[in-house]
């Protein structure tokens, strides 16, 4: 249940091998933009692993959190200040210290929040992401508002040498979509496994997940620590492309903007959220190439795609699997029997 | 007299100035089905939320099995053994029906923190899933979506449910609520099954099924017991006859 059907799997693995082969045609295609398209495409799917980690919490079982900006933040932030400020961090430390910054964060925060819901709930994360983005904001420790630099990228040690050269751009293109694809297929496994089904069953009915038996705030709590935890991923990673960090990357306003991404894309898709964070940006781009005001045109596309497509893209592309499905089985359609793959596009579609 | 599976003891829940259930003392005997009757707003709904732990009461005690279970919490209530269905369909409408009941089995693993293996593939949960499938009739409908089925079908899963996690005591909230005939009579005759496996509380507003179905009988009137016993006795009792039997409209 709650897999992806076939002639979706099939444009996954297609995108999939299009972004894994771009530097080799990229050049041919983009010229001198290639560079800048290469980088372009890392942050996108820098923001995708964010976008994909908000849906476990928002799509998957229910929870609207705005402060997932502040797990990614936080481990930017962690990154940033345990490197030595002349020589290059090892990445072996500052990575574990940076999500276990972020997963106890998440830990502690959704403690205080997670038998709340609804607009409470809500609340609660801005509250919270925005003490954090105070801290930030008005201390000296981190570099106030005029945030703090990486001087020079983590090392990769692994028995004296280098694995991987983080720093250069190409190699963190391929750390970057790897790192998502995993991760996507982690969520993928976890969804189908007993804690994913009671995490649907929280989304669904609450009520009646506790009369089965369960405490839903264990589970809930836990996908908020896996999520914050992702996030936290997904901001070292950030840390590392732009060796900067700013308040502005714990603010409510990159929640608020993922957010718009995982409903663009499909709440509890997974992979909608993953596309929803290459047209937001694709959009972004596109729109601010002409007018500063950008959100302008783009909060009239959020609009007219959530009237048009609720579902987001997701639910669009399963309303054409679907079509497609049925046209090549036209001629006996009462004899089709409904697959696994079908019903779990019906399921989605909920 | 061996200790009965499920007794309440002076059990009281107020809401502000209202008395819902007053102080009631009534006893299930295993291998029993318990009715509890009475008119709208007897208080039968919140009897049931008080056994299940979806409510605290304010006073008097609830013992299962010679266990204190008074304020337990729902969950905790649900793993000791007593399964609860409820009045309003509450199912998860984006799963099959087959689902429903795996992710009612899967909570007798123990714990569901169980991240990698596909939970299709846990031999236990599927074996209850199916077997609550089978008893509440629905097995040839295992990969119907549930939102797609009958009304009378979602009430079968609302109970299919409740027998997957594998309970030793059924509290059932109005099974029939809302059926029309021929689907009630599919559930009168599910009901008579069950009793013959499980002690069962059963609250009901259908006379005929209750009477073609319990053993013994407690009617309550605005939150108080007013008779409780054998059907027969009870049946007889002039108390219940005029408060609630001797006008013959709920008959119906």
């Amino acid at each position: 249940m709650h897999s992806v059907s076939r002639p979706i799997q099939i444009l996954l693995v297609l995108l999939s091998a299009l972004l894994l082969l771009y530097p080799l045609f990229g050049e041919a295609l983009a010229g001198n933009a290639y560079d800048y398209w290469l980088q372009k495409m890392t942050t996108v799917m820098i923001l995708a692993i964010l976008a994909v980690s908000l849906d476990l919490l928002v799509g998957v079982a229910g929870m609207v959190s705005i402060a997932h900006a502040a797990f990614f933040g936080l481990a930017g932030y962690t990154v940033v200040l345990v490197a030595p400020e002349w020589e290059p961090g090892n990445l072996w430390i500052l990575l574990p210290a940076a999500l276990v910054i972020a997963a106890l964060a998440s830990l502690v925060m959704g403690l205080l929040i997670i038998r709340t819901s609804g607009i409470f709930f809500i609340m609660a994360t801005i509250a919270f992401s925005q003490m954090i983005y105070y801290i930030f904001h008005d201390s000296d420790f981190a570099g106030g508002s005029d945030g703090a630099y990486l001087f020079s990228t983590p090392e990769t040690m692994v028995m004296g040498r280098s694995l991987l050269d983080l720093g250069d751009r190409l190699t963190l293109f391929y750390v970057t979509l790897i790192s998502l694809l995993l991760i996507y297929l982690l969520l993928r496994i976890v969804l189908r496994a007993p804690f994913g089904r009671v995490l649907i069953g929280i989304r669904e009915n609450e009520q009646r997940v506790r009369a089965l038996g369960y405490n839903p705030s264990f589970y809930k709590l836990s996908a908020f620590v896996i999520g914050g935890t992702i996030a936290g991923f997904a901001g070292v990673l950030s840390a590392i492309q732009y060796q900067y960090i700013d308040p502005s990357q714990v603010n409510w306003h990159l929640s608020a903007e993922v957010l718009v991404m995982v409903i663009l894309g499909g709440l509890g898709s997974l992979y909608g959220p993953i596309l929803g964070a290459f047209a937001f940006e694709g959009l972004h781009y596109t729109f601010s190439s002409f007018t500063r005001h950008w959100q302008l045109p783009m909060g009239i596309v959020v609009i007219v795609m959530v009237l048009m497509l609720p579902r987001g893209i997701a639910g669009g592309l399963e309303w054409l699997s679907e079509r497609l499905g049925r046209r090549f089985e036209a001629p006996a359609p009462s004899a089709r029997k409904p697959t696994e793959e079908h019903r779990a596009a019906e399921q989605h579609n909920d | 007299m061996t200790e009965p599976i499920l007794r309440t003891e002076s059990l009281t829940r107020r809401f502000g100035g209202l008395v819902a259930v007053n102080d009631v003392t009534f006893t299930v005997e295993a291998r029993e089905v318990h009715a509890i009757i009475g008119p709208n707003g007897a208080g039968k709904s919140t009897m049931v939320n008080l056994l299940s732990g979806h409510l605290v009461p304010s006073s008097g005690r609830v013992i299962f099995k010679g266990r204190d279970i008074t304020g337990m919490s729902a969950n905790r209530v649900s793993r000791i053994g007593i399964g609860r269905s409820f009045q309003r369909t509450n199912i998860f409408p984006s799963f099959s029906c087959l689902e429903n009941c795996q992710l009612a089995a899967q909570s007798r693993l123990g714990h569901s923190f169980r991240f990698f293996r596909r939970a299709s593939s846990y031999r236990r949960v599927v074996a209850l899933a199916e077997k609550g499938l089978e008893m509440c009739g629905l097995s040839h409908q295992a990969h119907t979506r549930a939102s797609a089925m009958s009304y009378g079908e979602q009430r079968q899963l609302e109970i299919g449910m409740v027998l997957a996690t594998n309970p030793e005591f059924l509290v059932l909230d109005e099974p029939m609520a809302g059926m029309g005939r021929e689907e009630s009579h599919h559930v009168v005759e599910l009901l008579r099954e069950l009793g013959t496996e499980y002690p069962l509380v059963l609250v009901e507003h259908d006379m005929d099924a209750v009477f073609s179905i319990a053993h013994r009988l407690t009617v309550m009137v605005n939150g108080e017991v007013i008779a409780s016993g054998p059907l027969d006795s009870v049946r007889q009792d002039p108390a219940v006859q005029e408060a609630y039997l001797g006008d013959g409209e709920e008959d119906a």
